[in-house]
């Protein structure tokens, strides 16, 4: 079990904030750490691996502390990442690329039985020779996640380690993951922004903003069990709204989609190009109607 | 017409061998250090190594000489203590190149190993890799270009020294006469033809020096 009350000021776009992690995560699952970008989600991690300190509080996992320091206090204890034994993928993968596949797995620890154990487990055993400027994205990912496995660690940190792939290699890395962690029993903490990884993978999610959890829930109760009338919801950009005889036609951005939505006279009149907009049906029609700031914006995410 | 003789020559490669041996023990500590400080006296450290680069070598060479003679009070203590005399000596000459040509083999290790992704060490720490484990199996071969680099400038740049080995050492064949300092003998003396063939071996071995760092760099560039 991972028991943190760390604390840590820290630089945004607006203005300092104060990073506050009061939180418990089980033993054994898998939990994601959503929010918008430089809401401190990365440093929770780094404060979790050693590699960034926190300015107070403390942290324990399986009840042994890794950090601790009150307030107006010195650092009573403070582990380094060499210490903690926490497996991490970073963002980009950091593979070392002048050792191979199999050399970047015995780095982590001289079992080359566990190497060849992971190197059957993420199929790369055809290519445990090559070097990782000659792998596929998805590749290199693997080979991240089987050498922050090799020294058993008690908890694996992600860090969007999906982002950079296409929906195909995606889903098989969720599926190892699944593996991962039904397999070896670890503690699994991954910040994703992906809603349907979150809701494939993760049995918990922290959504960060500004440094604070806002909301600590199951991604069941967070997309599916939210208190509104409409099936579907989207938020998107109005491009254009063209006169077609009697109705009009807005032409709305929805991510990277564009879609015609026929919109009547009424709705016409307080909406005009450059609004954000959110796209929903109710009964069969599809509605336009303008996006009010305090509404769950999916795309904070 | 003077004899023609290999000693400067050999001379000269056996300080600059030392000189690079010597500098890339002591430069890669410092270099791993003031890569990863944000201190502020890591500027005054960077000032002070690349003085060499700036100064006259003659100014160097003055206060070199100054600072060893016996009549130091380093110099005395040299001598008293281990009955060493750093003056018109190999060893005086010695601890000059290396002084001389420290920002050569520093500088490219410096900027190498600061141009290796943060994140690579990181991966190391949490491996639960030491910072020496670390430098070892991670920084050093992932900077074999601005390895090379240093080795063979710092190599070249003691065997092309002149005026601060003739100010600390002078001219003592056998002992201090380096090939530059035979070629400016040679030529007070008015043997020009054999100041040629000294100069242009020099010629040759600083050009195939260089070709040999530009061919390596574009290969490793190449296979990057």
């Amino acid at each position: 079990m991972v028991v943190s009350s760390l604390k840590k000021k820290l630089m945004g776009a607006d203005g300092d904030f104060l990073l506050q992690t009061n939180v418990e995560i089980a033993r054994g699952g898998i939990t994601a750490i959503a929010g918008p970008s430089g809401s401190g989600k990365t440093t929770f991690l780094r404060m979790i691996s050693g590699l960034t300190s926190p300015d107070e509080g403390l942290l324990e996992v399986d009840g042994e502390v890794w950090f601790q320091r009150e307030t107006g206090k010195k650092t009573q204890l403070n582990l380094k990442p060499q210490q903690r034994r926490v497996g991490v993928v970073f963002q980009g993968y950091a593979l070392f690329p002048h050792m191979s596949v199999l050399g970047n797995l015995l780095y982590a620890s001289r079992n080359s039985d566990m190497a060849e154990k992971l190197l059957d487990m993420i199929g790369l055993q055809q290519l445990k020779h090559v070097k990782p400027p000659n792998l596929s994205g998805g590749q290199k990912q693997r080979v991240a996640l089987a050498r922050a496995l090799m020294q058993q660690p008690r908890i694996l940190l992600l860090d969007e380690p999906l982002s950079a792939l296409d929906e195909g290699m995606k889903a098989l890395l969720q599926d190892e993951l699944l593996r991962v962690n039904s397999e070896l029993g670890v503690t699994i903490l991954i910040v994703t922004h992906d809603s349907s990884e979150m809701y494939k993978l993760c049995d918990r999610v922290l959504l960060f903003e500004k440094g604070q959890i806002v909301a600590d829930t199951s991604p069941r109760k967070l997309f599916v069990e939210r208190e509104t009338t409409q099936k579907f919801a989207f938020k998107g950009e109005i491009l254009e709204i063209r006169a077609v005889d009697a109705v009009y036609v807005a032409v709305i951005a929805i991510g990277n989609n564009l879609v015609e939505v026929v919109i009547d006279s009424d709705e016409k009149e307080n909406l005009q190009a450059g609004d954000i907009v959110v796209v929903g049906t109710k009964a069969f029609n599809p509605t336009v109607r303008k996006f009010e700031e305090q509404e769950f914006d999916f795309s904070r995410l | 017409m003077n004899q023609f003789d290999m000693e400067p020559f050999l001379l000269s490669f056996r300080l600059a061998a030392i000189t690079t041996i010597l500098l890339f023990i002591f430069s890669v500590p410092l270099a791993w250090k003031l890569s990863q400080t944000r201190s502020k006296s890591k500027p005054f450290i960077e000032a002070l190594v690349s003085m060499p680069i700036v100064l006259p070598p003659t100014v160097l060479g003055f206060y070199l000489l100054i600072f060893l003679s016996d009549r130091s009070p380093l110099g005395m203590f040299l001598k008293e203590m281990f009955s060493v005399n750093l003056v018109f000596t190999f060893e005086g000459i010695l601890i000059a190149s290396c002084i001389y040509s420290f920002p050569f083999m520093l500088q490219p290790l410096q900027s190498g190993m600061e141009q290796v992704p943060v994140k690579l060490l990181e991966a190391s720490y949490v491996l639960g890799k030491s910072k020496l484990e670390t430098l070892m199996h991670v920084i050093l071969p992932n900077i074999k270009p601005s390895i090379l680099t240093g080795v063979i400038i710092t190599f070249a740049h003691t065997v092309g020294e002149f005026g601060v080995v003739l100010m600390v050492g002078g001219s003592i064949q056998g002992e201090t006469r380096v090939a530059s300092i035979a070629i400016y003998e040679l030529v007070e003396l008015l043997d020009y033809k054999m100041a040629h063939v000294y100069s242009l071996i020099l010629i040759a071995f600083s050009f195939s020096v260089l070709m040999v760092v530009y061919i390596l760099n574009h290969r490793n560039r190449a296979s990057g």
